[in-house]
């Protein structure tokens, strides 16, 4: 006994050695897991790889023209604010005249594929975990962590799994990302007034005729708040993304802040905040038009 | 076999984890208040015993609270009962399977809510054939039908608004037309009229009236308005605490009242403005010899006291003759009788 403890000032542990046996086997254990099953996971990942490809290239193909003209029709038939229209084009063009063009397309790519899976996975969980008060009592504690256990965390067993690349990190961006659309459609279908349920009962509507006629329309512009909450954390989660591999504009940030170029993280950051208010008004302002029967007036 | 459309059997319903031996404990006199106090279970419907007849309109009134909301939904099972059995048709709506209770709902029943529970999200024609579309009838069969029947509550022109753009009374009417257009057997009306304005509800209670001279549904219609179930109903059943007071028609239940609560009820009642001459009307066995051939007043069958009652005070008739719809006498009304009626 080289040195003195107090019960009352040292927390009692367990012995280093212990703790170092520990590591290194869960650490064993986990890397001979993906040297045996990391070909396997990673070719069951392909069909989503080539999905993202497909993406980043049509975006990054696509004449820049076209995809602004793209992105100015969808916030027109949902907004039918020229105000927004002109403040796209406007920004589009700071974004290309700078250029971090490519590295936007490459980016919204990027985020277009992490939303449709989020919305694919997450919907159905949240209709799972609507009709379940088991389901949701297990689900729960998951997204709870999932939400809270921090990005780089979850990112090394990813990494150690699949290396560096677009998959991890889109999967990594999947798991932040996810929570609120899970969430918010279980609250939805859960928030449907009992009485209209009760009227769809009464016609001898099936589970499935209630689902789809009265629950899942009727939780609709939640479900939508959902989609906007998981296209904002995607885009945030870019730049951590970014750092196992992921191209686009979080690599010419995470590229400024490792060289102290300010103004080069300055004008990458901006381009990602207009690409989330753009996202964010159009998706926000669809969100809206589904809820226009809400109103009183004519439509 | 019975022309009743509904029998209600024996029935009981106790909300809690553990209703049924508590069922004796009811039997034996343990009141609402005593099972919730000593054994934490809430009495929603107490021994309930009912016939109602093919085609009739059957109130059942009471406050809240006093089951009848439950009640109703036992006809259509929206609520399992703890015991006891539902007959519809000859048949008890209890024992079927879950697909056997779809097609029932389908096609036997429909209901009409206090709150309306219309599809926000759906137009008022899609609302209106909600029920044909559940049933998987053709589309454009289903909207004919609807349309009809959007037509025939008045709604004509507002078939693509959506219900939020609609007052209260016009919902209802949409509530209305969505249970018709399933062409339902039995009617199902829970508190229907109860959270409409007093004119609305006026209008709503003569439409409902209209329609069913000439559908025959077999109505069951919620209320806690005693005005409005002596103005609609044919029979009424009154009940208070999950237990039937009193069942009859509106002259039972004015002119002679079994229980304090049903008393207190129709206390306030102005009946010379509710009783109908059929309602209150004798037999010519009733009458005496020299009544019938003195002078008489002729009134219509469905014209309350009220209505003619200044005439027989000013012309001094030795009879009141009601006649049916083709004009014959189907009863009469002395004066003594009339006299006996009106006094309290």
């Amino acid at each position: 006994m080289a040195k003195e403890t107090n019960f009352f000032f040292d927390f009692p542990t367990l012995p280093v050695e212990m703790i170092r046996a520990f590591k290194k086997s869960t650490d064993a254990a986990y890397k001979g897991f993906s040297r045996e099953y990391g070909d396997l996971i990673e070719s069951f990942f392909n069909p989503l790889l080539k999905f993202l490809v497909f993406w980043e290239k049509l975006l990054v193909g696509t004449p820049w023209l076209v995809i602004i003209g793209v992105v100015c029709a969808f916030a027109y038939f949902g907004t039918r604010s020229y105000k927004i229209v002109i403040g796209i084009i406007l920004s589009f063009f700071f974004v290309g005249y700078m250029g971090m063009w490519q590295d936007m397309m490459e980016s919204m790519g990027f985020i277009i594929v992490a939303t449709i899976m989020s919305i694919g996975i997450g919907i159905p969980m949240g209709i799972w975990m609507s009709k379940s008060n088991r389901a949701q009592a297990v689900i729960t504690p998951i997204l709870d962590f999932m939400q809270t256990l921090p990005p780089f965390v979850y990112l090394i067993p990813v990494v150690m799994l699949l290396g560096i690349g677009k998959i991890p990190g889109l999967i990594s961006v999947i798991v932040y990302a996810i929570p609120p659309m899970i969430r918010l459609t279980n609250l939805g279908i859960r928030e449907v007034d009992r009485e209209i349920l009760e009227a769809a009962d009464s016609f001898g509507a099936t589970p499935s005729q209630k689902l789809r006629q009265v629950q899942f329309p009727l939780a609709l512009p939640t479900i939508f708040a959902g989609v906007n909450q998981t296209i904002m954390m995607a885009l945030a989660m870019v730049i951590i993304a970014s750092m196992i591999g992921v191209k686009g504009l979080g690599q010419e940030v995470l590229r400024a802040i490792t060289n102290q170029y300010f103004t080069l993280g300055m004008l990458n950051g901006l381009a990602i905040v207009i690409l989330a208010i753009v996202f964010d008004r159009i998706s926000q302002a669809y969100g809206k038009r589904i809820q226009k029967h809400r109103s009183g007036d004519a439509i | 076999m019975s022309n009743n459309k509904i029998e209600i059997r024996k029935l009981y319903k106790i909300f809690g984890p553990d209703p049924l031996p508590l069922i004796e404990k009811v039997n034996n006199g343990v009141g609402k208040d005593e099972l919730l106090d000593k054994y934490q279970h809430v009495l929603g419907l107490s021994n309930i015993n009912l016939d109602i007849p093919d085609q009739s309109l059957q109130v059942i009134m009471g406050l809240s609270g006093s089951g009848k909301s439950t009640l109703i939904r036992h006809i259509n099972r929206l609520i399992e009962p703890t015991s006891g059995a539902m007959m519809v048709d000859g048949q008890d709506v209890l024992t079927l399977s879950q697909n056997e209770l779809l097609e029932f709902r389908k096609n036997k029943t429909a209901m009409v809510f206090q709150k309306f529970a219309l599809l926000p999200h759906k137009t008022v024609l899609q609302n209106v054939s909600f029920g044909l579309f559940i049933k998987k009838v053709d589309p454009a069969e289903a909207e004919k039908k609807s349309m009809y029947w959007i037509e025939r509550v008045g709604l004509l022109g507002f078939e693509n608004r959506y219900p939020q753009q609609l007052s209260g009374g016009m919902q209802q009417r949409v509530g209305l037309a969505r249970a018709l257009a399933n062409d339902p057997d039995i009617l199902l009306m829970d508190e229907a009229f109860s959270a409409l304005d007093p004119l609305i509800r006026k209008d709503m209670q003569d439409i409902l009236l209209e329609l069913q001279s000439e559908l025959k549904k077999t109505v069951v219609f919620i209320t806690h308005d005693l005005d409005e179930a002596l103005k609609i109903g044919d029979r009424i059943a009154i009940l208070k605490d999950g237990c039937m007071d009193q069942e009859g028609d509106a002259v039972d239940i004015l002119m002679s009242p079994k229980t304090d609560y049903v008393k207190k009820f129709v206390e306030d009642v102005n009946r010379s403005r509710v009783l109908k001459a059929k309602n209150i009307m004798q037999n010519v066995s009733e009458i005496s010899k020299d009544l019938l051939d003195g002078q008489s007043l002729k009134v219509k069958a469905d014209d309350v006291i009220e209505k003619f009652i200044d005439r027989v005070v000013t012309d001094k008739p030795n009879l009141v003759e009601v006649l049916g719809a083709d004009g014959s006498a189907i009863g009469y009304l002395s004066p003594s009788r009339l006299a006996e009626i009106l006094r309290k």
